[in-house]
């Protein structure tokens, strides 16, 4: 079991090694232009399939919205 | 027209730059947008919708961005700290892209600048390789100040943003204008398509809004506006105003060949 702190609000994954590709892919995001934030770091896009998420992580999730 | 708006060494025909927020639907946003004739466009970072978002339609499948030059902004970030990470993160979203716009804001109500968080954002941003598209105050030293670290335009407020208020204060804008070598451009308050005739009149490179195209009534319409608008006030000021005198003793038709 891993818990991961996504945008504020905690996801449980039943599953003991993920990669951040993986956790894309596991929230339906796949393909969608998104930008990542692991505990204040940001994940390059081209290390997404080598950065291994850990209990506790705190991610952002983030894309470009409407605006001024 | 031949001349160009020149920022961080990329040239623009359009001196019209618009915000994306704020419309009814993307049908609308993009119909405003190609209405208006921008070519820069600003997007705000927010977090993604975690499990409600497939199929949902992005903004930038209405606005690629290969058609627009993106200006990703710090909206709603109250420190420098806040900005930073915000743009960021916006250069990882977009591939790269350094152009961003930086404003770091001070109070939720009137959504005045905090310049000096401002100027530290800037500082570290400008450092980190950004190009930055800095709003502020109308305040002429503060503007500089943001010149002298490396901004690549200055964009003073005209007034408060969202308020429509128009330009408050032309003579500070003005001093702006006059003391720098970086393009400045009105960033909030604009509410009509006079208001930004007046800003380019005023010498401003050019105009940056939102609200006054949105909040229309017929936004596709106030779009177009405000095009012919920044055009009209950008050759007014090129043209060359004549001076302003009480009255004149000078009639545009001849003295002579009355009858009597």
């Amino acid at each position: 079991m891993m818990n991961i702190l996504i945008n504020g609000n905690v996801k449980v994954f039943d599953t003991s090694e993920m990669t951040v590709a993986s956790l894309v892919v596991a929230l339906e995001l796949t393909g969608k232009r998104l930008a990542i934030e692991k505990n204040g770091e940001i994940v390059p896009r081209s290390q997404f399939a080598d950065v291994l998420l850990q209990d506790g992580d705190k991610l952002e999730i983030v894309g470009a919205v409407g605006g001024g | 027209m031949t001349e160009q708006l020149i920022i961080a060494g990329k040239s623009y025909h359009s001196r019209l730059l618009v915000g994306t927020g704020k419309y009814k639907d993307f049908t609308e946003t993009r119909a405003a947008i190609d209405a208006s004739g921008a070519q820069i466009v600003t997007v705000a970072i927010r977090r993604t919708n975690i499990g409600q978002t497939a199929g949902e339609p992005s903004l930038l499948e209405y606005l690629p961005p290969e058609e627009f030059t993106y200006l990703p902004n710090t909206a709603g970030c109250y420190s420098a700290d806040d900005a930073v990470r915000t743009l960021r993160l916006a250069r990882e979203l977009l591939d790269g892209h350094k152009l961003v716009k930086l404003e770091v804001l001070g109070d939720p109500n009137t959504l005045y600048p905090n310049v000096i968080e401002t100027i530290a954002a800037a500082k570290i941003l400008v450092k980190d390789g950004f190009d930055v598209m800095v709003y502020t105050s109308d305040d002429p030293i503060i503007a500089k100040q943001l010149e002298d670290i490396g901004c690549c335009a200055v964009m003073p407020l005209a007034s408060l943003i969202g308020s429509g208020m128009g330009i408050l204060n032309p003579w500070n804008l003005q001093i702006i204008i006059e003391n720098a070598k970086i393009p400045v451009l009105v960033d909030a308050g604009v509410g009509s398509a006079a208001d930004a005739a007046i800003a380019m009149e005023l010498g401003c490179a050019g105009v940056l809004m939102n609200t006054a195209i949105a909040a229309a009534r017929d936004p596709v319409m106030m779009a177009g506006a405000m095009k012919k608008a920044i055009e009209a006030g950008r050759e007014s000021y090129l043209a060359g105003r004549m001076p302003k005198k009480l009255y004149s003793a000078s009639p545009s038709s001849p003295t002579a060949g009355l009858i009597s």
